[in-house]
């Protein structure tokens, strides 16, 4: 077997021990399924509510989609961190498997955990007004393209977590930057309405490229009063998301494989 | 292979490394002769975990080599982990899996099918009396428990060479007591064990020979009698009841010469290290009398590898620092009162060329 191949094996084996231990932490799974729901109830009605009803709830949900599966990151964070915390990944190190099996298959159950985020997000959505209006292969584009986006923040999260010092550290520093990355964005606000350079900024952040391509792919327009300027990465919002996303993977894979190796605590 | 590597399972030359400004190790040379067990005894500190974390290829040395099983640790890290089963000093186990998973989870690591895997699993519970363990989540045993998992762990692969690191800190009596079983029957199997302990009977019970470690530097090196034997002598120890009459005791014992008595931590316990047995016991005893000091419990006994160790690095043996008694030492009353101060006899620092087991 090559590397590449042997990594996958063994990383769909620590993908597996990881669900198995989703499945039996109940808290966990419990906050994946409510933070979406609380992110589309909250926002749906609250921003919804003042800012143009249900044209805007419809609207919102590419944005939702884009944040809830970002919020995801931060479990990677945490689990790689408690894995390093309790001797796990010394004695994952101390075995014969590629080097990055053990972060790729934390990425890869992280992934299924966004995918049940990215449902529970979508029925919560029917629920609230919102509706498909395209064909069902460009909606299955745009599911397609938003846990390829999940697949990139996992990696930043997985750097986050092997880099922290401690299981604490991991858990806020994971947090943390979720915020400003989603918020400042297209997701649920128009940037046009922002000031000079955090508008740049929220024109280019891949989650607006994401929320903006997923819109688009799912016939989501935007309501009357919303604005998304015509800056590049508007009118190419499906090339740019998907580029990004590439490019943010493979930065962040390599700095996470080269800090999993690098781990020299003790 | 070379015919060293042969004779060889573990041989380091050399090994440094610093984390920051601290230096743990700084410069270890060891040998495991395969099929042995090599204790690797020291305080907290002393460098064993880096030791054991570079061999099996989790850290990086600065300097110097270490080969297992014939692989180099830097060079051919997968080789050696394919030969090398670790069981770390925290057992590592995944508190939400059960037994079985753990194993099985291990063993797919090491490239099993799935259906050897799980024959492998069931045949190390049976083995480690973990059967009624298997399905249970293993966040719910006892650390002896877990200790056990985490050692059968270590064996999936049948590894010729394992490494235990520290494996009965924090183990009551009856744990401490299935482990060192345990290993015994690796040794019977032919497998070469490297074990680290702050425990100086553990070293004594299990080790073929054994390496004291101290500050990141092998201060001493041979088997429990060789160490024993070179710390020289025995030693006569005695109580004196009457805190009046130290200081003449200390005096008595002085003059016997050629070594300084040593009072215990409670200061009414004395030992001094002699060459001529009962002869010193006699003048010893007569010497008090003369005096007119009362003594008790007298002995004359073999020195114990504490002894050695406070001879070795001229401080006394500082047991864990989870406040765990260390296990009690079979040996005579005398001489582990832990001395403040060292009397260090003629066996003076690092000393035996490589390999130098018996």
């Amino acid at each position: 077997m090559t590397t590449l191949t042997l990594a996958g094996r063994d990383a769909s084996i620590i993908a597996w021990r990881n669900l198995l231990n989703l499945s039996r932490t109940p808290g966990s799974m419990i906050a994946a399924m409510v933070q979406p729901l609380m992110f589309v109830l909250l926002l749906a009605y609250v921003f919804g509510g003042s800012l143009g009803g249900d044209d805007y709830r419809t609207y919102l949900m590419g944005g939702i989609f884009a944040q809830a599966v970002t919020f995801n990151a931060a479990f990677t964070a945490l689990g790689l961190a408690s894995d390093m915390d309790k001797g796990l990944v010394d004695r994952f190190r101390s075995l014969p498997t590629p080097r990055m099996s053990v972060v790729l298959g934390r990425t890869l159950s992280d992934l299924t955990m966004s995918t049940v985020t990215l449902t529970v997000t979508a029925l919560c959505g029917l629920l609230v007004g919102w509706r498909i209006d395209a064909p069902p292969h460009r909606a299955a584009l745009g599911f397609g393209l938003i846990l390829l986006f999940a697949f990139a923040m996992s990696w930043v999260g997985a750097t986050i977590g092997l880099t922290a010092r401690s299981v604490e550290v991991a858990q806020s520093a994971g947090l943390i930057w979720l915020f400003p990355v989603t918020f400042v964005s297209s997701a649920f606000v128009s940037p046009a309405a922002m000031p000079g350079p955090l508008r740049t900024i929220a024109e280019w952040n891949p989650v607006s490229a994401t929320a903006t391509a997923a819109r688009d792919l799912f016939g989501n327009a935007p309501p009357p009063g919303v604005t998304l300027g015509d800056s590049w990465p508007v009118r190419n919002a499906l090339p740019y998301a998907t580029v990004s996303a590439l490019v943010i993977t493979a930065v962040f894979m390599t700095v996470a494989i080269h800090r999993y190796r690098r781990i020299t605590r003790g | 292979m070379t015919t060293e590597d042969d004779d060889h399972a573990i041989t380091a030359e050399g090994l440094t490394r610093s984390f920051g400004s601290r230096q743990a190790l700084a410069g270890v040379d060891l040998t495991v002769s395969t099929g042995t067990v090599l204790g690797l005894l020291g305080p907290n500190g002393a460098g064993k975990t880096t030791v054991v974390r570079v061999l099996s290829t989790l850290l990086l040395p600065d300097g110097g080599r270490a080969r297992v099983a014939g692989h180099d640790v830097v060079r051919e890290p997968d080789a050696v982990r394919r030969r090398l089963g670790l069981s770390g000093q925290y057992a590592a186990v995944d508190e939400k899996l059960t037994g079985r998973e753990n194993l099985y989870l291990v063993g797919r690591l090491y490239g099993m099918t799935r259906r050897a895997a799980r024959e492998r699993a069931r045949e190390l519970l049976r083995r480690f009396r973990l059967e009624e363990f298997a399905d249970r989540p293993s966040g719910s045993f006892s650390g002896g428990t877990r200790r056990r998992l985490d050692l059968a762990g270590a064996l999936v692969a049948r590894p010729p060479v394992v490494v235990l690191d520290e494996p009965t800190t924090g183990l009551d009596p009856r744990g401490r007591a299935d482990t060192w079983e345990s290993v015994r029957e690796l040794v019977r199997e032919g497998t070469t064990v490297l074990l680290t302990t702050q425990y100086l009977e553990e070293a004594d019970q299990l080790a073929d020979a054994i390496c004291v470690i101290d500050r990141g530097r092998v201060i001493a090196r041979g088997t429990a009698a060789d160490l024993k034997a070179r710390v020289g002598g025995e030693r006569l120890s005695l109580t004196v009841p009457d805190p009046g009459h130290r200081a003449t005791a200390h005096a008595v014992l002085a003059a016997l010469g050629p070594h300084l008595p040593e009072t215990g931590e409670r200061g009414d316990r004395l030992t001094v290290p002699t060459d001529e047995g009962t002869l010193t016991l006699e003048r010893a005893l007569a010497g008090m009398r003369g005096a007119g000091v009362a003594v008790s419990d007298v002995s004359l006994a073999p020195p114990t590898l504490d002894d050695a160790f406070l001879a070795l690095t001229g401080r006394s043996h500082v047991p864990a620092e989870t406040g765990e008694p260390p296990p009690p030492v079979n040996a005579g009353p005398g001489g582990r009162g832990g001395a403040e101060q060292a009397a260090a006899p003629a066996v003076a620092g690092a000393a035996g060329g490589r390999g130098d087991r018996a």
